[in-house]
């Protein structure tokens, strides 16, 4: 296929899907050396958050180092160019916090749901379309639906105001006939002027495959992470993408040497565990179960006893949804259950 | 002789909010109000000899004094529930809020229903759903030691949740953490919902951690979790303690599952279960105030 002369945005998660990776323990500094480093190699949007979205700080998913205020007040004056977005999951945040990311310089919210939910969405898009931001509708585990409910619950997301749409593969689990399945029939539906974005998660690793699958279909916003540092075995590494497409002729106006050097040389150092398809990651690809359970799957593993691998396929097993890290500890507590009297 | 009663919203938990009320000693259900004349509450009020109207609370008002409603239920949401508690109140009736606008005191029955006896409320806010479920949890913590923090996170099956709830979801976790922090007793207090669409529908779950200020005192916390989990069942027969408390560090968990009667919704929908019988049960308890002469409702007291 012919990609030469496309134009595709690439929207960088080690920010937001990287503190996943790293507990939520992200420093400002390393923050705003990222962020600058990001922005100064041309990468046109970053996303800055707790890895669940504002208010994610938690029990259920970890207490931030530093607050989402703290951190973008941080990063955002020192940009140049790039735009920063934050990512917004009803249920978790508000539109309380939606208002103060907008008053710190936000330009774009993305707001997650899962991909049958979208209505749950609702006030906070058309709360982000009266602040003027970029509205993005976030689908997550679009895996879990088949093509014509992904397209149901976008128009949803469009009747409310959003102006772009992610298909997002949260668990790492599809192949790029999916994705091209997914991609070209929301292209095909939607209003012309309704941009089209796309998630992945490298689990399978096949995420720099998916994305281009992706592109082809018509998605003009590809999400990745420098060194790919986010949840599971990380997103799309947004060097390779943006390697692979310079060479299909895609422009991304990204400074390609610049951007390997972020990943490298800023990214990589701050890793507290190589980033990539073992085992554990790999499981959550295979059974189809949300990125940012690694992690917590490994700590309940270790407190209750379960490996992490059964208790990552039982969580796919049971179809939880993104959000339902609490689940990995009682899934845990019912296989120890089961152990026990068998 | 019953007290009457009207409810306004005809979706799932005015729906449910009926079948318990016909079950009642106290009250007397005479009204289903709603806004969707094709709606299936609407349907099963009039089947069930109910007055009915598709005109939301205004087709309601100029009836109250000659039907003698004086006790109003709000299942709609919340953002007409002001209008609707001040319409209500000027006919001289209680407004129960089932809805997180929470204007009203909140009433977690296990935890605080005494404290409302007598205290001539006009408007009473059952919290949240979610709510229900996990503020006798964190009391029953609160209760034995200081709580720096009580966070919940309350999953639902899709199917359950209704276009009410999915309008308010900011307020149910707004409205849910305020009561964690008033009622349970958690020094802060942060709420979560979780819509999940599984197939065959998921019963409703509640995850409850607690962030104890000293190292948790295990014992302790176990028999006053326990006796709580006694107290809910009284009125939610199928709430119950999934496992064995989890303590690691200064963190408590509470996993708890709540099975509904099948009134309305099928078993899984304990969320609306809960809503439901907290609210009928604090109903009855202001219905037998209203029955003794001791609480006359009048527009005159009303303060939300």
């Amino acid at each position: 296929m012919d990609l030469k002369g496309k134009k595709v945005t690439l929207h960088d998660m080690c920010l937001r899907d990287g503190m996943h990776a790293k507990r939520q323990q992200i420093t400002v500094d390393q923050m705003v050396a990222i962020a600058t480093g990001l922005d100064d190699a041309g990468v046109p949007m970053i996303e800055v958050t707790h890895g669940d979205g504002l208010d994610g700080s938690s029990i259920n998913y970890g207490f931030g180092l530093h607050t989402d205020e703290e951190y973008l007040s941080a990063v955002i004056p020192k940009l140049k160019n790039a735009k920063v977005s934050c990512l917004l999951v009803p249920g978790i945040g508000t539109v309380d916090q939606l208002k103060m990311a907008a008053d710190l310089g936000i330009s774009c919210v993305r707001v997650a749901t899962h991909c049958t939910e979208a209505d749950c969405g609702e006030q906070h898009i058309k709360m982000a379309r009266d602040l003027n931001l970029d509205t993005v509708g976030f689908l997550m585990m679009a895996h879990m639906e088949p093509p014509a409910t992904i397209l149901e619950q976008a128009k949803k997301f469009v009747s409310y105001g959003a102006t772009c749409i992610y298909v997002t593969d949260s668990a790492g689990y599809m192949l790029p006939d999916e994705v091209k399945e997914k991609v070209s029939l929301l292209r095909a539906e939607l209003p012309a002027e309704i941009e089209l974005g796309f998630h992945a998660h490298n689990n399978l690793s096949v995420s720099v495959a998916n994305s281009l699958a992706a592109v082809e279909a018509g998605a003009n916003r590809i999400d990745g992470s420098a060194a790919g540092l986010g949840a599971g075995a990380g997103n799309t590494p947004l060097e390779a993408f943006a390697a692979v497409a310079e060479r299909c002729g895609i422009d991304t106006g990204v400074d390609l040497f610049k951007l390997m050097d972020v990943a490298e040389d800023i990214v990589k150092p701050i890793m507290d565990q190589p980033v990539r398809v073992d085992r554990d990651a790999l499981s959550l690809g295979y059974a189809g179960t949300y990125s940012t359970f690694l992690l917590h799957a490994q700590r309940f593993s270790k407190l209750h006893g379960i490996p992490v691998r059964d208790l990552l396929v039982e969580c796919g097993r049971r179809r939880t949804v993104a959000g339902q890290e609490d689940m990995i500890e009682s899934i845990a507590l019912d296989m120890l259950k089961e152990r026990e009297t068998a | 002789m019953k007290i009457n009663c009207a409810m306004i919203g005809s979706g799932n938990i005015g729906t449910d909010l009926m079948a318990k009320l016909q079950r009642s000693d106290v009250l007397n259900p005479v009204w289903m109000v709603g806004i969707d004349p094709d709606s299936d509450g609407l349907a099963k009020a009039k089947a069930a000899g109910l007055k009915t109207t598709a005109d939301g609370v205004d087709g309601l008002i100029p009836h109250m004094k000659e039907d003698n409603i004086q006790i109003v239920f709000d299942a709609t949401s919340a953002y007409v529930h002001k209008e609707n508690s001040d319409k209500v109140q000027a006919q001289d009736a209680v407004m129960i809020d089932l809805t997180p606008a929470a204007i009203g005191p909140f009433c977690v029955p296990p935890v605080n229903l005494q404290e409302h006896l007598g205290a001539q409320e006009m408007n009473v806010n059952m919290v949240t759903c979610g709510g229900q479920a996990t503020i006798p949890m964190v009391y029953a913590v609160s209760r034995v030691q200081d709580v720096v923090y009580g966070e919940i996170v309350a999953t639902v099956a899709s199917k359950s949740a209704g276009p009410g709830t999915r309008k308010n979801i900011d307020e149910f976790t707004r409205t849910t953490a305020g009561a964690i922090e008033k009622v349970g007793g958690a020094r802060k207090g942060k709420a979560i919902i979780i819509l999940n669409p599984a197939e065959p529908p998921l019963m409703m779950r509640d995850t409850i951690h607690c962030l104890t200020e000293t190292v948790p005192e295990e014992d302790k916390i176990r028999a006053s979790v326990e006796e709580m989990i006694g107290e809910v069942q009284k009125y939610v027969p199928g709430y119950r303690l999934l496992h064995k408390i989890v303590f690691d560090g200064n963190r408590v968990s509470i996993f708890v599952e709540v099975e509904g009667l099948g009134d309305y919704l099928p078993k899984y929908a304990g969320n609306l279960d809960i809503m439901t019988a907290a609210a009928s049960r604090t109903a009855e308890m202001i219905g037998e105030e209203i029955a003794s002469g001791r609480f006359t409702p009048s527009a005159a007291l009303a303060t939300a």
